[in-house]
């Protein structure tokens, strides 16, 4: 059904052993690269500390492939554009940080109840307010599941290093087909500068999800049609000859405002089950050395590679501790951190660079008995692993 | 009667009617207008976007069959953007209120003049905020009574022409309801211009604007808005203030300038030849 491409960006490597030439990359730099390969040729921006790499490569790039790119005037601006681009047929992106991606709010939530494909990468930096513009915070993880006015599906992925801004800037792109969404990619200061190896060639993990055009005639077609749950649906776009109209306003199946009582609950409930019902499908966590683990970190993005720096030295010294780090903030791989913690966990610490909004999601999902133990830090800097030890050992 | 013929033409066969203007408002011979402009220009239903905002004026997309969005209040213009740049083959037109336009679109508004994008921009001025029940707009006259302005707005508003042509808009353009057969011509001659064209029409609101201003009917405004136009002639070189409230129609600025989408097609061009071989992917 889906019209998938498989596009090899590698050579095979034949003999396996012999190292893949590797290059230098930030983690900025790898989420324009993963946009380019999932396809997007369109990108709206406004400048912001610390996402305007990925802006300005863009701008190098987009004009030599036949994309198309643009500054607005500010980000609600950019997030307009983005989405009349994508209903015109364009996977599109827009890239920001805390201040920018409260200004996008407005549209954020306006391409979720119009069902608009895009992306948002938001680079989060210290906040609130300006905050701290050159230095690095988790503090919009409940931004991205709450910004908008009005219950929104929200699918925000969580990248840890510049390879994975890559990869999960490309499942951005699938998973905004797939449940024709924005979603958003949270990935923060450190990572948008830090440089790490990468392949020069970088092999996709996924196919890339392509949109599906409709299968029925203009006058049979419906934009947002009946059968709701259903992933993948086709859409049509602007100018091909299905000429349909979209609206922020609560509307029926042909997209025209409605407000009689059965049509609302159908267009709100089939807005949030079409997340929450495949929540399994879209859910994605890595589980590092939680063999036997007394005590589980949970972490995310660039706070989890210090605790997993924390968790080898401890390891090292035989303390039994692994590390539970969600990929998926949203939704919240929480049948995963059920099965990871267990029964013989004595307890969960929660790191993260704010003042504890993934551990009041961690708390709701852990039985009662679970200490959930809070680790923040606020400072603009990274979380050292030391930290990380120091109250492990305190723990456990 | 030939116009109701054409109108049909364009009218949504799906859609439910009656629409939600009340009666002797002014948008619905703006929406007129503009098909009997696009009907003129027999530009297919197919390559037409219409966007609006929020408001009275941003209800005008839904009945009509072409591809239409309707998106948030005072943003149209971000997604005609958005629309025209990824495919400018298509025939962007964007409607907008006069607090949706100016007021809380104003940035978008003169940043759109500024790109001049090829996006016909039509904004139905009526001195006030219809939908939400006669607030106080950006255009609303100084000393005239609206729920905000109870004792008469005390602030100055804004021309919305010498906003467009200061904002670098390429063709901007005024006329009334009233005036119905200009508007005609004058939104047929910004469907045709190359670059950003604004056409604002003077439209009477009697529900939350008339009534409260000494107006006894809708067709009382209609008469204001004749007696109080003064045509610019060909001849004009300079149009000087008007006393009175009197205010000008007709043609403000046509003018040729580079426009966004063709000026971005030649850079594509232009760096494509920098870099040989050329991009593998086609362009849109
Ligand atoms: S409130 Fe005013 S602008 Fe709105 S439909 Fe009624 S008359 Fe027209």
């Amino acid at each position: 059904m889906t019209k998938a491409r498989q596009k090899k960006t590698s050579p095979k490597s034949g003999d396996g052993r012999k190292a893949d030439p590797m290059r230098l990359v930030s983690g900025n730099k790898m989420i324009a690269e993963g946009a380019l390969a999932a396809g997007c040729r369109f990108f709206a921006g406004y400048p912001i500390t610390p996402s305007s790499e990925i802006m300005e490569y863009l701008a190098q790039k987009m004009p030599r492939i036949g994309g198309k790119f643009i500054q607005m005037e500010d980000e609600i601006a950019s997030m307009g554009a983005v989405i009349g681009a994508s209903l015109a047929g364009a996977k599109a992106m827009t890239a920001t940080s805390g201040p920018g991606f409260s200004l996008m709010q407005e549209h954020i939530g306006y391409a979720a109840m119009a069902e608009v494909p895009c992306v948002i990468a938001n680079v989060m930096r210290s906040g609130p307010s300006t905050g701290l513009p050159t230095k690095t915070s988790q503090g919009d993880f409940m931004q991205a599941r709450f910004g908008s006015h009005g219950d929104i599906p929200a699918i925000a992925l969580v990248p840890e290093s510049p390879i994975e801004c890559f990869h999960l800037t490309v499942r951005a792109f699938n998973l905004a087909e797939e449940y024709r969404t924005p979603v958003v990619l949270l990935s923060d200061e450190v990572n948008a500068h830090m440089r790490e190896n990468v392949p020069m060639k970088i092999e996709l993990e996924a196919e890339i999800r392509e949109r599906r055009e409709p299968e029925v005639p203009p006058s049979w077609y419906k934009h947002y049609p009946e059968e709701v749950m259903v992933r993948d649906r086709p859409m049509a776009v602007f100018g091909e000859g299905y000429r349909f109209h979209v609206t922020g306003l609560t509307h029926d199946h042909e997209g025209f405002p409605s407000s009689k009582r059965d049509q609302i609950i159908d267009c709100h409930t089939h807005l949030v089950d079409k997340v929450r019902r495949n929540a399994h499908r879209i859910a994605a966590a890595e589980k590092y050395r939680m063999r036997e683990a007394k005590i589980v970190i949970v972490a995310a993005g660039s706070a989890a590679r210090s605790a997993k720096e924390a968790v080898k030295m401890l390891r090292n010294m035989r303390i039994k501790i692994g590390l539970f780090r969600p990929i998926t903030m949203w939704p919240f791989p929480k049948k995963q951190l059920q099965e990871a913690v267990g029964r013989k966990a004595k307890a969960v610490l929660v790191v993260e660079q704010n003042f504890g909004q993934m551990a009041v999601i961690v708390r709701y999902y852990m039985p009662r008995r679970m200490p959930v133990v809070h680790l923040n830090q606020v400072d603009g800097e990274l979380i050292e692993p030391e930290k990380i030890i120091a109250k492990v050992t305190e723990l456990y | 009667m030939i116009t109701e013929t054409v109108i049909h033409k364009y009218l949504r066969p799906k859609k439910e009617f009656p629409h939600v203007w009340c009666a002797g408002c002014g948008i619905g011979i703006v929406l007129g207008s503009i098909i009997r402009a696009i009907d003129k220009l027999s530009i297919p239903k197919d390559d037409i976007v219409m966007v609006s905002g929020i408001g009275c004026t941003g209800r005008m997309p839904v009945y009509v069959d072409f591809n239409t969005l309707h998106t948030t209040h005072g943003r149209a213009l971000t997604f005609a953007t958005g629309i025209k740049h990824y495919k400018p083959r298509l025939k962007v037109i964007a409607v907008m209120g006069d607090g949706d336009g100016v007021a809380i679109g104003g940035n978008h508004f003169i940043h759109a003049c500024r790109r001049n994008l090829n996006i016909t921009t039509i904004i139905v001025n009526n001195f006030i905020y219809g939908m939400t029940g006669g607030q106080r707009s950006p255009t609303t006259p100084p000393g005239h009574v609206s729920t905000t302005s109870p004792f008469g707005s005390e602030a100055e508003p804004f021309d919305i022409c010498d906003l467009a042509a200061a904002g670098g808009a390429s063709f901007v353009a005024r006329s009334t309801v009233y005036h119905s057969a200009l508007l005609d011509r004058l939104v047929k001659k910004a469907l045709t211009h190359d670059g950003f064209s604004v056409v604002e029409a003077l439209s009477p609101c009697y529900t939350a604007y008339g009534r409260r201003n000494d107006f006894r009917n809708a067709v009382e405004m209609m008469a204001d808005l004749r007696d109080r136009a003064v045509h610019i002639k060909k001849q004009d070189t300079s149009l000087p203030p008007l006393p009175d409230r009197k205010f000008y129609i007709g043609i403000y600025k046509d003018e040729d300038k580079p426009e966004f989408t063709a000026a971005y097609k030649r850079l594509m061009k232009r760096v494509r030849e920098i870099d040989s071989p050329p991009g593998e992917e086609k362009e849109q």
